[in-house]
Formats: structure tokens, sequence, C-alpha cells
């Protein structure tokens, strides 16, 4: 058949056009040098699907995790936590004045910037004042700061005007924007702008030549990083950095990732769907884990400032109509990775505490939210109910919820949209009917919410809180105890008040935990568990 | 000719002109905030009213787009809002997989699909032509996601004769290029080879009618040479250009495709700065896409000389 082609091509004008065109054309384009290379062309190399492609390369400018994930890869931070949640020396050690007043740190030999500079204590000052100005738990400690400084190029001092002994726990705080330590050339610019110069502190060099925004970023082994000691502990330890190269490459279609896995074209991927294990089950080269046992909090959240939700009694309805099991079971299907949870501070974690959860994690009650609605004297106001249709974690969450409070008496009306609409939308303070909105849902990794001094929801300032804009004293108050409480004990005894004054008065719903599956090729051994992904302490066998 | 040519490129200049204030005014009206993008959930109003003016989206209307026009006359299409890269840069990364997959397509089409529809006019209401036929409905019926699954499946997967996914460049090895390209373009190409070999045997069956057809016969001519030196080249005008709507349709993107084989195109690159947000993004791939389908339609339009002697401009 083919000859015959040859000879049809051969005597025709029509073939002999096309193809020596067309093929001259293909031969012409062998210029490119775009190219995903295959894994392992270039030393050992971990290929990994994250998920979601890096396009944004400032980690202090957004909290994006995929940003925090690629400021893990190439910065270094001060302190780090384990896997007790309790502050370990990473670059610096710490010593602390008698009356809490004065933090003095210690940076350690070796530390060293990419391009060779030896990272100093101005260097981690100008980074941490950035930090300050985007992070919220940053700000909370910055209003308490009464200077910041270099005292020469290995010590920097940090004096309070009262004492924050959350200090620590903030500064090593892994996530949404942890201070990662940048030369104060770069971190001395504004904290509204991305940064633009890519030197790191950390255990690998960001190849900017090989990077492509929303496709792939390689990083390259930092050979003059010198680890600490300790073993690697969640975001402590030593960083030891055991391979040549990582390269993330994006996938938007999970099945493909999933097939290339399973043929070991890649070796690892962060995030797997649930309804795809079956297929990675039957691998045996493949091992499916959860590495970050804490996962995530998925919530809801309402408008404050709007009818129906701006009566705490019709809240109270919304949230007794809801059944944490009726939506992980939606939303993740395989109770071996989700957790009925009522602690608004995430189960698993040091404050975790699940009063006043009540009908939320025992299955919702909607005879009750009936009569409480009743009581309330809601008035069938439309509840403006916002619903992404592009963000696999976020779809289910409205249909349920919207189900329940039909359910209840509730006059819903859901309104589809993409997220980017539903996250320009939400930034609107317009009546519902006028543009704005009455409930969303979205989902918190579980360390950025194990704390009232940096859960978002928790901030009662009205116009100057988070979405929904609550005007809560009450909260305001606990969180101040909260920070001037100075042992755990007294911190869990605020916590479980907060905890009840927030499910009280609805300031959120929390709607359950669940973990997120990862998947490696079994030739990638020594992954340690972390809240965040990371590629240090990991071996590839060939 | 000269003079067509030159009165052609003219015309792009208002076809860009409409496209451009088109696209700027269509994006600035759908709702949606890269500044809320880049500062992620837990930004407070006053954070992303920061980072708005920091990136010029807190100016006047008539001001962003003046100045975007202004660097767009320089040749500059811009920097990404999300990440910072120049557009040119952008588009010059993801240009050449799409360029190239639609290439090697287009000739995996046409190698196939002339000789069926070819075929199916000379076999007329035989069993060679229902099975080019329903081969054409298949083509067209089946989702191409669908095809790509089971190209995997069986070819990577099963037998492993393919990589699954990814994209190579022709200049780091044909070989490794074509083995990871392979399979996405015979995937597109069903689609093309059914388009292009039904239109083939339309047009085939309306000119094998013609006399000169059966004076050729009658002269002795070999059928071979009868089918395609007579009948093809005469055929070939509706069939250039259904090929040239296609080359241009593979080159505006394939999102799809590139999604399934992880092919880091175009496609996804619009796809993904829709979903962000990106204006400038957006404002040149629409542009680069106008420009392109502009400069096909021109190409085809100049084809048809070759084939058809008497077509004058």
């Amino acid at each position: 058949m083919l000859r015959i082609q040859e000879r049809l091509f051969r005597c025709t004008s029509l073939g002999r056009g096309m193809a020596l065109g067309l093929l001259a054309g293909a031969a012409l384009m062998t210029g490119s040098s775009l190219a995903t290379t295959p894994a392992g062309a270039e030393g050992k190399t971990v290929t990994a699907v994250m998920h979601s492609g890096l396009r944004v390369l400032d980690p202090i400018i957004t909290t994006a995790h995929i940003t925090r994930n690629h400021g893990y890869m190439i910065y270094d931070v001060l302190v780090a936590v384990d896997e007790n949640f309790e502050p370990q020396p990473q670059m610096a050690d710490w010593t602390i004045s008698d009356d809490n007043l004065v933090y003095t740190f210690t940076l350690r030999d070796g530390l060293t910037f990419h391009d060779g500079n030896p990272v100093t204590a101005a260097d981690a000052v100008a980074s941490l004042k950035r930090w300050g100005k985007r992070d919220s738990g940053g700000q909370l400690l910055f209003d308490v700061t009464e200077s910041l400084e270099a005292k020469d190029d290995k010590t920097l001092v940090w004096t309070l005007k009262s004492p924050f002994p959350a200090l620590l726990e903030i500064v090593g705080k892994q996530s949404a924007v942890p201070p990662f330590i940048m030369p104060e050339r770069v971190a001395s610019g504004s904290a509204d702008e991305a940064i633009t110069d890519y030197t790191g502190s950390g255990p690998f060099v960001f190849v900017e030549e090989e990077y492509q925004p929303g496709v792939s970023v390689t990083y390259r082994k930092f050979e003059d990083y010198v680890p600490r000691e300790e073993p690697a502990n969640w975001m402590a330890g030593g960083k030891n950095v055991k391979v040549d190269q990582v390269k993330w490459v994006t996938m938007p279609d999970a099945q493909t990732a999933i097939n290339a896995l399973m043929s070991g074209e890649i070796d690892y991927i962060e995030q797997v769907q649930i309804d795809l294990l079956p297929i990675l089950e039957t691998s045996e080269n493949v091992t499916v884990e959860t590495r970050d046992e804490l996962g995530y909090q998925t919530i809801g959240r309402m408008n404050f400032k709007y009818p129906p939700f701006d009566d705490v009694k019709i809240r109270q309805a919304a949230m007794m109509a809801l059944s944490q099991e009726n939506v992980l079971g939606t939303l993740i299907g395989n109770p071996d990775y989700y957790t009925i949870c009522g602690a608004i501070f995430g189960c698993g974690t040091p404050l975790a505490d699940d009063s006043g959860s009540g009908t939320l994690t025992s299955g919702g009650d909607i005879e009750g939210a009936k009569k409480l609605l009743e009581e309330a004297g809601y008035d069938g106001t439309p509840v403006v109910l916002m619903q992404p249709t592009d963000v696999v974690s976020l779809t289910a969450q409205p249909v349920v919820a919207a189900q329940a409070l039909r359910e209840a008496g509730f006059n819903v009306d859901m309104q589809p949209m993409d997220w980017q609409t539903l996250v320009t939308r939400r930034a609107s303070q317009a009546k519902p009917s006028e543009g704005g909105w009455n409930m969303f849902f979205t989902n918190w990794m579980v360390p950025e919410i194990n704390s009232p001094l940096i859960s978002p929801m928790l901030n009662g300032r009205g116009d100057d809180a988070w979405f929904g804009w609550p005007e809560d004293d009450e909260i305001e108050v606990l969180r101040a105890e909260f920070i001037a409480a100075d042992t755990l004990d007294k911190q869990k005894e605020v916590a479980v008040r907060i905890q009840e004054h927030t499910l009280e008065n609805v300031l959120y719903i929390p709607l359950g935990q669940y973990a997120s599956p990862q998947a490696r090729s079994n030739k990638l051994t020594g992954m340690i568990p972390s809240p965040v992904p990371v590629f240090w302490n990991v071996e590839k066998a060939d | 000719m000269l003079g067509y040519i030159i009165r052609r490129i003219l015309a792009v200049i208002p076809v860009m002109t409409i496209v451009a204030v088109f696209v700027f005014l269509l994006l600035r009206l759908t709702p949606g905030d890269p500044a809320a993008i880049i500062a992620g959930d837990m930004a407070t109003p006053a954070q992303l009213e920061r980072i708005r003016t920091s990136l010029g989206l807190s100016e006047p209307l008539h001001e962003q787009f003046i100045t975007w026009v202004g660097l767009l006359l320089q040749g500059d299409l811009g920097t990404s809002l999300i990440s910072n890269t120049p557009v040119t840069q952008m588009i010059g990364q993801r240009v050449w997989p799409t360029i190239n997959i639609a290439i090697l397509t287009i000739v995996l089409s046409v190698l196939i699909a002339v000789p069926m529809g070819v075929l199916a006019a000379w076999r007329h209401r035989t069993w060679v032509d229902y099975v080019v036929m329903a081969f054409s409905v298949l083509g067209f019926s089946i989702p191409v996601f669908v095809i790509g699954y089971l190209f995997i499946q069986t070819f990577s997967i099963g037998l492993g004769w393919f990589p699954v996914q990814g994209y190579v460049a022709p200049s780091e090895g044909f070989g490794a290029f074509l083995s990871r390209a392979i399979l996405p373009c015979l995937t597109l190409a069903t689609i093309y080879v059914a388009l292009i070999a039904r239109m083939t045997r339309a047009s085939m069956l309306e000119v094998l009618g013609e006399d000169y057809i059966r004076t050729a016969r009658a002269k002795g001519v070999k059928e071979i040479v009868v089918l395609f030196r007579h009948a093809l080249r005469n055929a070939a005008v509706p069939i250039m250009t259904i090929i040239g709507t296609g080359f241009a349709l593979l080159i505006g993107g394939v999102v799809v495709t590139e999604s399934v084989f992880n092919i880091p195109g175009i496609g996804r690159l619009t796809v993904d700065a829709i979903l962000a947000r990106d204006y400038p993004v957006i404002q040149g791939m629409i542009l680069l896409t106008s420009g392109l389908y502009v400069f096909i339609n021109l190409i085809i339009d100049l084809s048809y000389t070759f084939f058809d002697p008497r077509i004058r401009y």
C-alpha cells in the first residue's frame, strides 16, 4: 500500500506539491527549542506532576500552594516546624530574653545564596519585613514589633513592644506564606510587586532558562547548600538532596498523569483523584500513600452584611441543615480519605476540639433547621450560593448544601460560574441581587487554619475582615487572649472558647477534613511525611 | 498577482484593528480579576487593590488600551500579568509544538485521506466506498479524547511502542519527536482524514463525470493517471480549501488533544490564560490566531492558481 501511495504521489502534482511543501515545513520547524524531556535525561532526575502549574514565582506575594512549594525548593527559612508542631532551628538558633521581649537569632555557618554570596542577618531582616507586609500572621507579629535589626552579619535582634509567645510558631509557619530568606537586594523591593531575581538560599536552584510558566520548571541540586545534621522531620531537619534534578511538569489531564506514572515516564503525582485510585492500585510499580496526614478542611462561608445571613439564627439554621457526611461522601466518596471533624482548627492538631459541632457531625437535622428558620422569621429572601464549575475539589459542596438548605426551607439561588468569576464576585460588597452573594465554599490546608492567629475566617473586623466581613468584637477579644497565652494549656483553653463562639455565631461552617493521596514510583524512596511536598531526602533507584 | 497579494496584506490592518479593539473591550467586560489569582485566597481587599494598582489594572480603560496599542505598534505584546513573562516569549515557547503537531497531522491526513477519497470515488457504490464512508462517519463521531485514550491504552500501555505523553522538539532528535508526536497526530488525523476523504470523494465524483475524463479513458490513458493527474488536479481546489482550513484550526489550538497527550501548545496556553484572566496573553493569542487565519487563507487562495491555471487574480 505504501509503495502504491509513493507511486501515486510521485506522478501527481498535487501529491508532489503537498508532500514536498509540508515536509519542507516540518523540516524547517525542527529549530524549536521547547521540550518536555523524558525523565532521567539529565543526571538523576525526579519528574513530578504537581497539583497545578507554577506561574507566580514570588512566594511572598501570593498564597498559592504551588508557589509556596516552589519557595521551599529554592529558599530556606529561619525556623521550621517538626511533626509535633514544635518550632526547630533551621537557618538560625535563637535565645529569648527573660522578659520575653527580645528574640536574638544567630545564623548558622555555611549559609550561602545561589549566587555564592553568604546569607547575612541583613538579608534575613529584609526578608522578614517584606513577609510581614503580606502574611496575616506576620502582620500580627509586626503590630507588636518594636524593632527588627541586624546586629552583625550573623545576628538579628527582634524586639517586641509586648510579649508574643507565638512568635516562633508564626516565623516557622509552613503555610500559606512562610518567611523565606532572600537576598536583601531582592527583599527590599515592594511587597506588592513580584520579584524578578530568583536567587535562592535553599537546597535547590531554580533553572530560569528552562522555566515555562504553567508547563514545567526545573530545579538543580545546589551543591554548596549545607544541610543541618538532624534528620529531616516534617519541615525541619537536614535537607539532604540526593538527586541531581527535580522537574515539575504540569499535566492537565489526571488520567494522562496516571498513565505516565504507570509507564515509568514520571516518578510522582502530588495529588491523585480519588476516583482514579483503583487504576493505580493495579500497578506493582507504584505506591499510593498519604504523606500529609492533616490534609484539607472544606468550609462554607456566609455573607454577614446582607439578609438572610445577617441574622445569627438563620445562619444557625443553615448550619443545622448541613451534614459533613453528605458533603464529604459526595466530594470524596471513599471514607478512607475523609474524616468527620467538627474542630475548626482541624483534627489532629494541638488545638483540636469539636465543641459545638453538634448536628454538623451527626448527619444534620433538617427538621430542627426548619423549626429554627421559622422561629427566625425567614421571609424567603433568596440565598445566592456561588458554585464554581471548574475546580474539581469545590464542585460538590454547593450542590449538596443547596439540596439540604432547600429541604430546610431556604429559597436557594445556586449560580454556577468559573472560579475566577467567583473570586472576583466574593470580593464584592454589593447586595446579592446586585452582583453580590450570600454563600460560597472553599478548602484550606489544615496548617492554614490550625490557629486563631492565622485562620482568616476568625477575623471579626468587619470590612477589614476576610470575605463575608463579620463584625465580631468578641472574637477579636478572644484572639487577643490567645496571643497573650504563654503556654499550650492556656492556648487550648482559649481555643475551646473560640471554637464554641465560632460555631455558635456561625463565623463559618467547617464541613470536614479530607486527605489527598499521592502516588510515587517504587524507584523513589525516602520521601518524608510533610504538609508540603518536599524533595530533599528523596532517592531514586536506577 | 503581486497587486492582489499587497491588497490582501493591507486588508489585514483593518481586520487586526477590529480584532484588537473587540478583544480588549470584551476581556475587560468579562468578570474576573487577575490580581485575585496572584494574591490567592487569603488576600484582603486592600492587598488586592495594591496588586491591581501595581499591575496597571486600576488605570482608566482608555489609558490601558493606549498603553497596550503603543507597545503593540513596537512589536511588544506586553507581559503576562500572572507569570511576569513577556507574552512573545510565552507564545514563542508554546507555538512550536502546536505548529509541528499541526504539520505532521496534516501530512498524515493528506497521505491517508486523499488516496482514500480517490478510491471511494473510483469504486463508487461498492464496498470500498462504503468502508471509506463508514470510517469517515466514525472519524467525525468519536470524541477526540476517546480516540486518544484508546491509542494510549493500545500502543503505549498495551504494546509499549510509544511514550504515553510529552513533547520533544525535532531539534532534540527527530526520532524522539516522532515517537511522542505520532499518537497525538494520529488522534487528530482521525477527524481530518474523515473530513478530507469525504471532500476528496465528493470533488472526485463530480470531476469523474466530466467529458475530458471519458476522453482520456477512451484514449487508453492508464486509470491511475486518469485518476491522479487528470481528475484529482481538477478536484483539488475544494480539497485544498479544506486542508488549509483544517491546518488553521489545528494551529488555533487543539486543547483536548494537547491535554490528553500533555503537549505544551498554544491551545492550553490560551485556555490557561482565559481561566486566569491573563489579559495580555489572551490578547496576544487572539491576535496571533487571527493573523494566522488571514495568512493561511491567503496561501490557500494563491494555491488555487497552481492547481487551476484558469484562476487569475
